[in-house]
């Protein structure tokens, strides 16, 4: 991923697709419109086309690529190996540079959000906290009632009502900058608290704190973090995604740690993929080789260490449990065992698999802002999915699904509540010692 | 080459605006089928729903003189459903319903763009078995399995499609709507029409409807892995097992090079140091089972094989024969392009085959997998090479060739499950002789006086 263009590309990056079609039953696109121009293999072949200077970066190929949910479903079940991830970041990078998705709103918010907001840690938790306080004083009551809200523009309107609700507090109000175990020191980690997870779900980092120190790591929590970079690569900006990945690796030394922790699977796949992004930077680049060996999913990290099994259920009565996979853990990283491992620990509680679990949800980064209408289709097959298992709750180690799914629940008026695996053996670790 | 604006308008009065594709975007991706360099871009992809809708698509290409491509899924291997220069491709793929299953006659009627996993799916609901496997069953349309005849791992003990198509309607190229064959299992009434459809690469009609054949699902099923130092000591195993009068539903052949891809990318346990594995499967009554099982292992022991691995439980089963569906594919991580044959020798002359293909390969210095269906003698040589290498192209062809030949000597034929289409067409005179090879040109022209279906393929 050396700051390529699709012309310029190793072209047998792209070779390595034969065409067989194995893809398409496990693309959601295809799935939706038997159309090949929506399949992996159809979207390569089209990045064959610019490559080959017979097809131009057009809007339509801008919007093809945006109606890729890039949940790599087809990374795994591609025979040929072919490496659908960077192809794709290509691709939105070349769309970018060539600015083929026209709209000055779009660049203006595209300018706030991944040039400003998510480059700037202090500005964002600042956005966060003025947003806590539009929802919590009622502000956001008053809006709605008095439809003042009918002034926004059409978009926004649709998506005010899924504004995540802001934490009152955040990450660093919750974790200190350093905290050992109680116990004997195993290993030394450092835990990345995120973005969207630090805003909206900054308990899910305290929990990952406390199942590591449970687990005798020691943790190191810097209250201050840059954003990995994951949302700018994704969406084509790779040059941000660069500056962000340097500023990791000099807040976190990896040689510094025997693990460097994430809890959220769209910024693991990302984070754990620095070494490529950073290959012709001779002075970071053998840095981020030692980062990607360190950087862990704390599923992951839990089962590699062995996890210690509490005694006691997070729960007063036994539950069923079901869980969905989140793309970026599953296809991103390869990562399904471990979660499941994780949940099978707990006393009390009955994994129940859930049908067609590694199906992207719809969530998928920006997707349910920019394509709403394919992202609602995802989103009720799989509420419907989870329906059917007759759990109580369902697991999943991604906080943009957990949005997603639990306000599919909620729309479909069921009481099945969203929990990340680690928080459910946090809450286990805290009953086992009388705290919860 | 771009439609007339008359065409484009009247495919969109039959089929709807939003079912014809001519933008660059929409059709790029409708330049190729599965296989390997072959690449032309249609000029446009129209997506009928019903039969009539066929019917009139295709009176329509008569009227205007426009070739017309039958497509499915595109996963086929010769080059089949490869658009020729200025044809509309007609894709079934949205013609996907089963349109009823009858337990009691033990038939499933059906769309053709339904793919092979969901007729078999539909058929295990009752407890019923819909055989025929190809590589590509997850995706593959059944139409284009009929069209192409496609094979798979059971053949040997369940045949191939051919054997399960009890009636096809099909559309002529003038629009006629036709059908042929019936539900009862005895029927001669007339010539075997549906038997000239089947095969036939969408060369002669457009096929949309299809009564399949079901058989009772087998009970009980065991998977084993026989390992081998000498490819020779995994050819006499299958004809020993064959002598002692078992007929296992599976016996997969795969070289090393092709068990090393395979378990690179399905991490199934696959030994990747062994000269052969030989993948075999018995299925049906779990007491024939249990006893074949143990007659096939004893018969790989006695004929040398290193180690024979039984598979636990049916999960590993499945793992194992799902991971052999991907051999083609697998074999791509070594080379950009890797191009796929299928030639088929009579059982007895495997061992010699294979020897031919590794020494054809070593005096053209060319990298080739070995896999294929050793129980019915239907090998795949897999080349494994980069098209924009045109010196080892040029080898990889002169290699091709002599392969055919030693084929055609060996008394085997050119293509035993992927179609000639494209890529077999130059050996196909030279397999049928001058006066079988004119007699089909003659069905060809009969039918389809203008011309005008799948046009450039089986033969010019």
């Amino acid at each position: 991923m050396s700051g390529g263009t699709l012309r310029t590309i190793d072209y047998a990056v792209l070779q390595q697709c034969m065409h067989c079609g194995m893809c398409l039953p496990t693309c959601p696109t295809y799935d939706q419109t038997k159309q090949e121009r929506n399949s992996p293999r159809g979207r390569i072949a089209l990045m064959r086309a610019v490559a080959d200077g017979v097809l131009d970066v057009s809007h339509e190929f801008a919007e093809e690529m945006s109606y890729c949910l890039g949940c790599l479903a087809c990374q795994t079940a591609c025979p040929a190996g072919v490496n659908y991830a960077e192809l794709f970041e290509t691709a939105r990078s070349d769309i970018e540079r060539q600015n083929a998705q026209r709209g000055v709103a779009r660049q203006f918010w595209r300018a706030v959000t991944l040039g400003f907001l998510f480059m700037n840690p202090a500005a964002l938790r600042f956005t966060g906290r003025l947003l806590g306080f539009y929802q919590r004083s009622g502000l956001e009551a008053l809006t709605r009632r008095t439809g003042i809200i009918r002034l926004l523009p059409r978009g926004l309107r649709r998506l005010e009502p899924q504004t995540p609700r802001i934490a009152p507090k955040f990450s660093n109000s919750l974790i200190p900058a350093h905290q050992t175990p109680s116990g004997t020191t195993r290993y030394r980690v450092a835990l990345l608290t995120g973005c969207v997870q630090d805003l909206v779900f900054p308990d899910v980092n305290r929990d990952t704190a406390d199942v590591l120190l449970a687990n005798g790591c020691s943790v190191d929590t810097p209250p201050v973090q840059p954003c990995c970079g994951s949302l700018h690569a994704h969406n084509g900006d790779l040059e941000h995604a660069r500056v962000l990945a340097r500023r990791m690796i000099d807040l976190f030394p990896p040689d510094r740690y025997d693990a460097i922790i994430t809890n959220a699977g769209g910024c693991g796949s990302h984070l754990r993929r620095y070494a490529p992004l950073l290959h012709d930077d001779s002075t970071y680049r053998e840095r981020a080789v030692v980062w990607d060996r360190k950087l862990r999913d704390i599923q992951e990290w839990l089962i590699e260490i062995g996890c210690r099994a509490p005694e006691t259920s997070p729960f007063d009565q036994p539950a069923a449990v079901t869980y969905h996979d989140s793309c970026h853990l599953v296809h991103g990283q390869k990562i399904s065992r471990e979660p499941r491992a994780v949940l099978r620990l707990l006393p009390g509680v009955s994994l129940v698999e859930l049908p067609e679990s590694t199906w992207c949800c719809g969530s998928a980064g920006v997707y349910a802002i920019t394509q709403p209408e394919q992202a609602e289709r995802l989103l009720g097959r799989k509420t419907a999915n989870i329906v059917g298992t007759g759990a109580e709750w369902v697991a999943t180690a991604n906080p943009g699904c957990h949005l997603q799914i639990a306000r599919g629940l909620d729309a479909a008026g069921t009481r099945i509540k969203v929990a990340h695996p680690v928080s459910l053996l946090a809450r286990a670790y805290r009953r086992e010692r009388g705290q919860g | 080459m771009p439609l007339s604006k008359d065409v484009t308008a009247g495919l969109a009065g039959i089929v709807g605006a939003g079912s014809v594709l001519t933008k660059p975007e929409d059709i790029i991706p409708y330049s190729f089928d599965g296989t390997a360099a072959l690449w032309q871009m249609p000029s446009a992809v129209v997506f009928p729903h019903t039969t009539e809708d066929v019917s009139r698509c295709l009176q329509l290409a008569v009227a205007q003189s426009v070739p017309i491509v039958t497509r499915g899924s595109g996963t086929g291997l010769s080059g089949g459903s490869v658009p020729s220069t200025g044809s509309v491709v007609l894709c079934l793929a949205q013609m996907n319903k089963i349109l009823d299953i009858d337990p009691k006659n033990l038939v499933l009627r059906t769309q053709p763009g339904v793919t092979t996993l969901a007729i078999d799916e539909a058929a295990s609901r009752h407890g019923l078995f819909y055989p025929p496997d190809p590589g590509s069953m997850r995706i593959s349309s059944i139409g284009g399995n009929v069209a192409e005849n496609s094979g798979g791992l059971r053949g040997l003990k369940y045949g191939v499609t051919r054997d399960y198509v009890m009636a096809l309607e099909v559309v002529m190229p003038d629009g006629r709507v036709t059908r042929f064959g019936s539900a009862c299992v005895k029927d001669v009434a007339g010539y075997s029409m549906k038997d000239l459809f089947i095969g036939s690469e969408g060369s002669l009609g457009v096929i949309t409807e299809i009564l399949l054949k079901l058989v009772p699902r087998p009970l009980a099923r065991q998977t084993m892995l026989a390992l081998y130092d000498r490819i020779e000591d995994a050819a006499e195993t299958v004809s020993a097992i064959i002598a002692a009068r078992i007929i296992p539903c599976t016996l997969e052949f795969l070289d090393q090079m092709t068990a090393t891809c395979v378990e690179d990318f399905a991490h199934v346990g696959l030994p990747t140091d062994c000269a052969a594995v030989l993948l075999m499967e018995t299925d049906g009554h779990p007491a024939a089972v249990a006893d074949e099982a143990a007659q096939m292992a004893s018969i790989a022991r006695a004929k040398g094989a290193r180690d024979v691995r039984l598979a636990k439980n049916e999960a590993e089963a499945l793992a194992l024969a799902a991971a052999r569906r991907n051999a083609f594919s697998a074999l791509a991580r070594r080379r950009p392009t890797t191009i796929l044959e299928d030639f088929t020798v009579p059982r007895s002359e495997l061992a010699t085959m294979v020897t031919f293909i590794a020494e054809t390969a070593r005096a053209a210095r060319l990298q080739i997998g070995t896999f294929g269906h050793m129980g019915d003698g239907n090998l795949h040589p897999t080349f494994l090479t980069d098209e924009r290498d045109k010196d080892e192209m040029a080898r990889v062809h002169h290699a091709l060739d002599l392969i055919a030949k030693k084929t055609l000597e060996l008394g085997g034929t050119i293509t035993g499950e992927h179609g000639v289409g494209l890529a077999k067409k130059e050996w196909l005179r030279q397999q049928m002789g001058d006066s079988s090879f004119e007699v089909m040109k003659q069905i060809k022209r009969t039918l389809d006086p203008a011309g005008l279906l799948n046009p450039g393929k089986i033969f010019d």
